[in-house]
């Protein structure tokens, strides 16, 4: 009886109108990001006058550090993926499964870690990377930010809910717990690591404040920061910032595009599903 | 993505209803444990130890992340905040007890801070969360193109905050996208960007419209798991639509909306990219997108003030969770699932 919750031609009229507000920003920043300077200057147009690739061409041309803030975010974000999936589960699957002392305790902590601004946090950790001499380097992003408290949590409930037989089974033909975690455990888990994967991308991909503290030479800038910079040096060359704000955006929509399915999935998690 | 995002999952599971469900699901394994005790061999002290490492084994990489990079700070922190601390060469503290904290109240700044984030929490949140709901419910209604409308609305969710300020910082311009509108239906035209009454409103509606759709996600999972029977039994009873909605739908939602409001505050809290962006890092045009944690980031790294940033941090610690105390008690003791 939900279907009569509003009348039909409503509720359409509301979607599309709200799928246009979202849609024109993205749509203005693409458009913006092929037309000339001299349009851009000259007031506003929709479609570009003269369809043109120049600008993109110049983004790598006139900033040759761009390609390297493309490198270190994507190598930054590759490390951050690959490492939270397999330390948040390890965490989760140890808090699930296995009964070691003090488990109860680590556990509560994880939940007090849950609760704590992270800006708390943050100056302490800017001063102990100092200390390691961590600052400006890829592990002084990396490293802190190598588990996440929230996905332990999501993977030790995976675990709870995960079948038992096939671990007692893997232990039979004589497997260890770290085999049989590897060899029979993991591969089971691929969705719950696909959500996972697809948020730590978008957090670390996304990422503002930790690199603008961390790093502090143009050349280990990641692409958010790297983009910022780039605004204040080229101030109203929008058709420039466009094209770069646009190659910032296309590697999360695509990811976006084929996995989307895990983006809710983990949406609706954090939502306590 | 919006830093939001990030922060929402970072805490987005501390909630009671959570732990409540996962609690029964303990018990369930303690239930199923008692059975099978009395079939235990001798081999239990091996056997104890054996878990015990590899337990410790698989929690390692967690304990040490966590313990140097949250525990530890969350202590030095505090440490900080009782100490004036100088950055030259070294570190050197000078123990000056609540100096810090009483400093804050005669800060002009920290009090405009404040000020500025208590009405961005205090707009976005009610709003982004209306909007969510009505959004879902408008998606929950069996019509067509449901997860077209859906992958849409999720767009700005996936951009980094970065991008979107700086896409909306170009519609934003004075003779921008957004103007240009306003002025072709006859509406007042604005200096978004520069005007110090406008400015703060400028990141609120952007944030507003990143937002909402991730809430609005949530929403719409718990929608779709209420019984039809449930409208049914309504239906036959004579209500309307918007009663359902009213009597129905809003209170079973009650538990969600407790989740998507903390998890509102606690994001629009922290409001922190958007702001740096917007103003280069000042604050500005006169202090008016200055927010609190924009304030301790300008005095921890650009003052190097960092025992009195500590202090202020500590203190937004604080608002946070006493926010959420009273947010819960002002929703009730209510579970998630039932």
């Amino acid at each position: 009886m939900k279907k009569r919750l509003f009348s039909k031609p409503f509720i359409y009229t509301i979607l599309i109108l709200y799928a246009v507000i979202t849609f024109i920003p993205f749509l203005w920043a693409i458009l913006s990001s092929f037309k000339s300077l001299e349009e851009i200057v000259s007031g506003i147009t929709f479609l570009p006058e003269t369809f043109t690739f120049d600008n993109y061409i110049q983004i790598f041309s006139q900033e040759p550090l761009f390609l390297r803030w493309m490198f270190n975010s994507i190598f930054i974000t590759a490390c951050m993926v690959f490492l939270n999936i397999i330390f948040n589960s390890m965490a989760g699957y140890a808090l699930a499964r296995i009964k070691f002392a003090g488990r109860k305790f680590w556990f509560f902590l994880i939940l007090v870690v849950l609760m704590i601004p992270f800006q708390v946090t943050l100056i302490p950790s800017y001063l102990i990377l100092k200390m390691f001499g961590w600052l400006n380097t890829y592990q002084g992003l990396i490293i802190p930010g190598m588990v996440n408290a929230t996905f332990i949590f999501m993977m030790r409930q995976f675990f709870l809910n995960f079948p038992k037989e096939l671990e007692e089974a893997a232990q039979m033909d004589g497997l260890s717990r770290i085999g049989t975690f590897f060899k029979i455990v993991m591969p089971l888990a691929k969705p719950a690591l696909a959500a996972q994967a697809v948020f730590i991308f978008m957090s670390s991909w996304n990422d503002f404040m930790r690199p603008l503290i961390i790093m502090s030479d143009e050349e280990m800038f990641t692409l958010t920061l790297g983009l910022n910079t780039f605004k204040g040096q080229y101030i109203s060359f929008w058709n420039l910032i466009m094209a770069a704000s646009t190659l910032m955006t296309i590697p999360s929509l695509l990811i976006y595009a084929f996995f989307n399915r895990y983006f809710i999935k983990g949406v609706t998690f954090t939502g306590g599903k | 993505m919006s830093p939001l995002l990030h922060l929402y999952q970072e805490r987005g599971v501390n909630m009671d209803p959570v732990k409540k469900e996962d609690r029964s699901q303990v018990f369930q394994k303690r239930g199923s444990k008692q059975k099978k005790q009395p079939k235990k061999p001798k081999k239990m002290m091996t056997k104890t130890f054996k878990e015990g490492f590899s337990g410790y084994l698989f929690m390692s990489p967690t304990i040490f992340t966590i313990g140097i990079f949250v525990v530890i700070p969350i202590l030095y922190a505090l440490y900080l905040s009782f100490n004036d601390v100088q950055l030259l060469g070294g570190i050197g503290y000078e123990f000056i007890g609540l100096d810090n904290y009483t400093r804050s109240f005669d800060d002009g700044r920290a009090m405009i801070a404040l000020k500025n984030t208590a009405e961005y929490v205090l707009i976005v949140v009610p709003v982004q969360t209306c909007l969510a709901l009505l959004l879902a419910a408008a998606l929950n209604s069996n019509i067509r193109g449901k997860n077209a409308f859906r992958i849409i609305f999720f767009l700005p969710t996936v951009t980094s905050s970065a991008v979107l300020t700086i896409i909306f910082m170009w519609m934003y311009n004075p003779d921008g996208l957004i103007n240009t509108f306003l002025a072709f239906l006859q509406l007042p035209t604005y200096n978004w960007l520069a005007d110090p009454s406008i400015a703060l409103k400028s990141i609120m509606i952007m944030n507003i419209w990143a937002t909402a759709p991730f809430f609005m996600v949530i929403y719409l999972a718990a929608m779709q798991d209420i019984s039809d029977s449930v409208y049914e039994a309504a239906t036959i009873d004579g209500a309307n639509w918007w009663q359902k909605f009213i009597y129905i739908t809003i209170p079973i939602l009650k538990p969600v909306t407790f989740f998507v409001v903390v998890m509102g505050v606690i994001g629009t809290f922290q409001l922190f990219d958007q702001s740096y962006i917007f103003s280069g890092g000042s604050g500005g045009p006169n202090n008016s997108t200055l927010t609190i944690v924009l304030l301790i980031y300008q005095y921890a790294f650009k003052s190097l003030d960092m025992g009195y940033a500590s202090a202020l941090a500590v203190i937004l610690a604080i608002i946070i969770m006493v926010v959420t105390l009273i947010q819960k008690k002002f929703f009730g003791e209510e579970k998630l699932h039932d």
